[in-house]
């Protein structure tokens, strides 16, 4: 449905797309994940007929982004980082204008909006302006409005940045919902979670290149299987704790100083654990915490790129 | 339905958007309705008494009959331009990246933005023209003279909101055009016939001042309103408002996709 082949584009002197290829399946989410600057917005702003590309080819539902852009439009929706909606307009107005401007005949933009905002859990504050509404009112409407025409494609760019755990669980629901009823989603995201929830695929891009793709768990394999991990209570026993472990796992220990953890790779569970406890125990170190963990998409960008995805901290009420 | 349909269709939609906008901030208003109100006030009261403008039939011309013109061209010109602070605010908002998303005719956001402005400068012509009246304004151009008058007047003002949409289009700021917008309307109605005879300026100021679109425009308006023709200046405004139409229509259509396609 989404289909994108050696896409170009810089600003200046910074490369924000540099040989991009992108594929989404019919009725399946993508995430794209990158950290600030990898070119996730870019991507979307070019399949979304927004910015044009210096090099390379789109097309989306089949038709060419370059070079038929006003049929696009009325293939997709569009659910940006930051809302787009009219401040000064209700909630139901920007759905009808917005509906109108897809034209959408008017029988059917009224209906629509107000199944929308029903669904979307903004019946009581429908005839509010904008101006009112909280950050996670405003991306719930924002993508009612990319709805409203009820686009087989949908482009949301970072949906849930900015927003409480709250904000993001509901607009997770929804996006969920999305896929299920067939549409196709491309979604980016700066946070590994979502996209571990939400996406069938990921491709992870940085420097405006996809730099690994497959499914979450395809990528936690890359990094290496299961591990087990400890906590221990004081730092002095570091050592101590890594010689065990290495002793019981495979590979080298993980050290990690701060957080007084040590974790290592094993082939299977069978004993492992009872194991490690009694070895810890007779060696003499405290432990507060100890489990088998599978890697988190956050260890796969740190091994992929070597740095980690810087977290924002922000949350807006 | 045809593309054209549907482009009337789109920017009737941006003009209920605009109306909306001035509905829930009425403050908007304030630059066509209270500022013309004072202008005719002051200008009338306090030059009025000490401007000369001529005699008519061996009494002295009235000041204000004189005045009216001016002060309807200057504002429907302050209006044209300040089109292009209200698009450069909207270009600072995400709402014209939905507009460019959308399947709708990409000029309807400049067309809705520029109707609405002309219908904002009908507005402030009509109040101007009731304020003058209370103070002693005597239009005497007949039915037809007037509403000419008015015609090319709102024609000027139309073409100068396409002006204000190149204008709006290459600034960063809304505050940035506002304060270009002073410094280029304030000096082109001053050294032109609006506010007073140009006869009496230092001559290099006076041939300026008589070849601008300026001085066409307000001495058309002072001829149709007063029903006099002095200066047959009515096919040069004209003239002047459909060359800034013919030029700053697609160079305005043009700056505004170069500004949102990046």
């Amino acid at each position: 449905m989404i289909e994108a082949v050696g896409l170009h584009k810089s600003f200046g002197d910074t490369h924000a797309l540099a040989g991009l290829d992108l594929d989404v399946a019919e009725g399946t989410i993508l995430g794209v994940l990158g950290p600030n600057g990898a070119g996730k917005t870019t991507a979307v702003r070019v399949l979304t007929t927004l910015t044009r590309p210096d090099a390379g080819h789109a097309t989306v539902a089949g038709i060419d982004v370059l070079r038929h852009p006003s049929e696009v439009r009325a293939k997709i929706g569009v659910a940006g980082q930051y809302a787009a909606l009219d401040e000064l307009l209700t909630g139901r107005e920007n759905l009808r204008m917005v509906g109108r401007l897809y034209r959408v005949s008017t029988s059917d933009v009224r209906q629509r909006a107000d199944e929308l905002l029903e669904r979307f859990e903004l019946s009581d504050a429908a005839d509010r302006t904008v101006k009112t509404y909280s950050g996670g009112m405003r991306r719930r409407l924002d993508l009612g409005a990319a709805l409203m025409a009820q686009p087989p494609v949908i482009f949301l760019d970072e949906p849930t940045t900015g927003l409480d755990p709250k904000g993001r669980l509901s607009m997770w629901d929804l996006i969920a919902g999305l896929a299920r009823s067939g549409t196709t989603v491309l979604m980016t995201t700066q946070y590994l979670e979502e996209a571990d929830q939400l996406a069938d695929d990921i491709v992870v891009i940085d420097h405006g290149r996809v730099i690994a793709r497959g499914s979450a768990d395809d990528l936690k394999r890359q990094v290496g299987g299961e591990r087990l991990e400890i906590t221990i209570s004081d730092a002095p026993w570091l050592d101590l704790a890594r010689t065990v472990l290495e002793a019981l796992g495979e590979g080298p220990a993980r050290v990690h100083e701060e957080e007084r953890r040590v974790s290592v790779a094993v082939a299977s569970h069978d004993g492992v654990l009872t194991r490690a406890i009694r070895e810890l125990d007779a060696a003499g170190v405290h432990v507060d915490d100890i489990g088998f963990r599978r890697p988190t998409l956050d260890e796969v960008f740190l091994s992929l790129t070597g740095r980690g995805v810087v977290e924002p901290a922000e949350v807006e009420a | 339905m045809t593309g054209f349909v549907w482009w009337l269709r789109d920017s009737w939609e941006m003009v209920k958007r605009n109306l909306i906008h001035i509905r829930r901030t009425p403050e908007l208003l304030l630059d066509v309705t209270l500022s013309p109100i004072m202008f005719v006030l002051l200008f009338s009261f306090v030059f009025g008494g000490a401007i000369n403008v001529g005699s008519e039939g061996g009494e002295e011309a009235s000041y204000i009959n004189f005045l009216m013109a001016g002060i309807f061209v200057q504002t429907v010109a302050f209006a044209g331009i300040y089109t292009g602070v209200l698009l450069a605010n909207d270009l600072q908002k995400g709402m014209i990246d939905r507009f460019r998303s959308l399947p709708m005719s990409q000029s309807a956001v400049l067309t809705g933005r520029t109707v609405t402005d002309l219908m904002r400068a009908t507005l402030a012509v009509a109040i101007m023209w009731i304020v003058g009246m209370l103070v002693g304004f005597r239009p005497e151009g007949g039915l037809v003279g007037n509403f000419a008058a008015v015609g090319i007047m709102l024609l000027f003002g139309f073409a100068l909101s396409w002006v204000g949409v190149a204008m709006g289009a290459l600034v960063r700021t809304p505050e940035a055009l506002q304060g270009i917008m002073f410094a280029v309307v304030f000096p082109l109605t001053f050294v032109s016939s609006a506010f007073v005879p140009t006869e009496t300026m230092p001559n290099w100021m006076r041939i300026f001042a008589e070849n601008q679109p300026m001085t066409h425009v307000v001495n058309a308006v002072r001829d149709l309103t007063l029903g006099t023709d002095l200066y047959a200046a009515e096919l040069p405004s004209v003239i002047w408002s459909v060359a800034f139409l013919a030029a700053f229509f697609p160079l305005g259509l043009w700056l505004y996709r170069r500004r949102t396609t990046q």
